[in-house]
């Protein structure tokens, strides 16, 4: 536990929302930096389907092999091309002051994405281990924390916009 | 009471279940993760289910305490297609006949 309050205030939202179906984007460039660098890696693993995107593809049936073999040739594909049309939305968009709802799910999709590979990688578990600065996995779980935190301002901006309108 | 001539016979074979109840409903479940966040969770109820801040709350708090909550029910398809929309929102969903 932390004895000292931080004094600094909390940084600027990068995401809010602006009116009914209209969020604002204000996303620093070293952080759309990190964002650009981070999509194509997840492209490249979805499309090749590595193991870390095992959450990206979850069981609907745990105790039917043949129910979730058809489960999985019916859905996996079109579940594929929505992480990555979910990708390109991001990319195409990064760049603008305001974005509508349907690119705002998108982007929840791609953060979320983010995460869930992320965390499958790190092995996270409900509480986020104490590391040493110097720690090889240090920079992946700051790169999580930042993507938990832009997650919440999306989630915040979208529940807004439920139940307001 | 006399017993009719006609009267069905029990049989034990468990195998004639599935074709006795051919409509018996399936739940879907939605099982506790490390990952996604409780925010969210409480989000992604509301929006596919319609589900007041409330009752979207206490089943992500059911989730997120007990390991799992039903979250819907219904017939195969039905329970399929929710599933399928819970996956495109990351979340761990599964699928089963009601007991």
């Amino acid at each position: 536990m932390s004895d000292v309050e931080p004094d600094y205030p909390e940084p600027r939202p990068r995401i809010a929302r602006l009116g009914p179906g209209r969020f604002a984007l204000e996303i620093p460039e070293p952080e759309r930096l990190l964002l650009r660098n981070l999509l194509p890696d997840l492209n490249d693993l979805v499309q090749a389907r590595d193991p870390s995107t095992k959450r990206l593809f979850p069981t609907a049936y745990h105790d039917d092999p043949q129910k979730e073999a058809e489960y999985q040739s019916l859905m996996a594909n079109d579940l594929a091309a929505g992480r990555l049309a979910a990708i390109r939305t991001v990319e195409q968009t990064i760049d603008q002051p305001e974005i509508d709802l349907p690119a705002l799910e998108r982007w929840m999709e791609a953060i979320n994405s983010l995460r869930l590979v992320l965390g499958t990688r790190l092995e996270v578990g409900e509480d986020l281990p104490a590391l040493d600065a110097d720690d090889p996995d240090a920079p992946a779980y700051a790169v999580y924390e930042y993507l938990g935190w832009l997650m919440e301002q999306a989630v915040r901006a979208m529940s807004e916009d439920l139940t307001q309108s | 009471m006399a017993v009719s001539p006609l009267a069905p016979v029990k049989t034990d074979d468990p195998s004639n279940t599935e074709d006795i109840k051919p409509d018996r409903p399936w739940i879907v479940l939605v099982w506790n993760d490390p990952i996604n966040l409780m925010s969210y969770v409480t989000m992604v109820f509301q929006k596919l289910f319609g589900y007041s801040l409330e009752k979207a709350t206490a089943l992500m708090l059911d989730v997120h305490q007990k390991g799992r909550a039903v979250v819907s029910s219904g017939p195969r398809e039905k329970a399929e297609f929710d599933v399928s929309r819970l996956h495109a929102h990351g979340l761990w969903a599964t699928m089963q006949h009601d007991v």
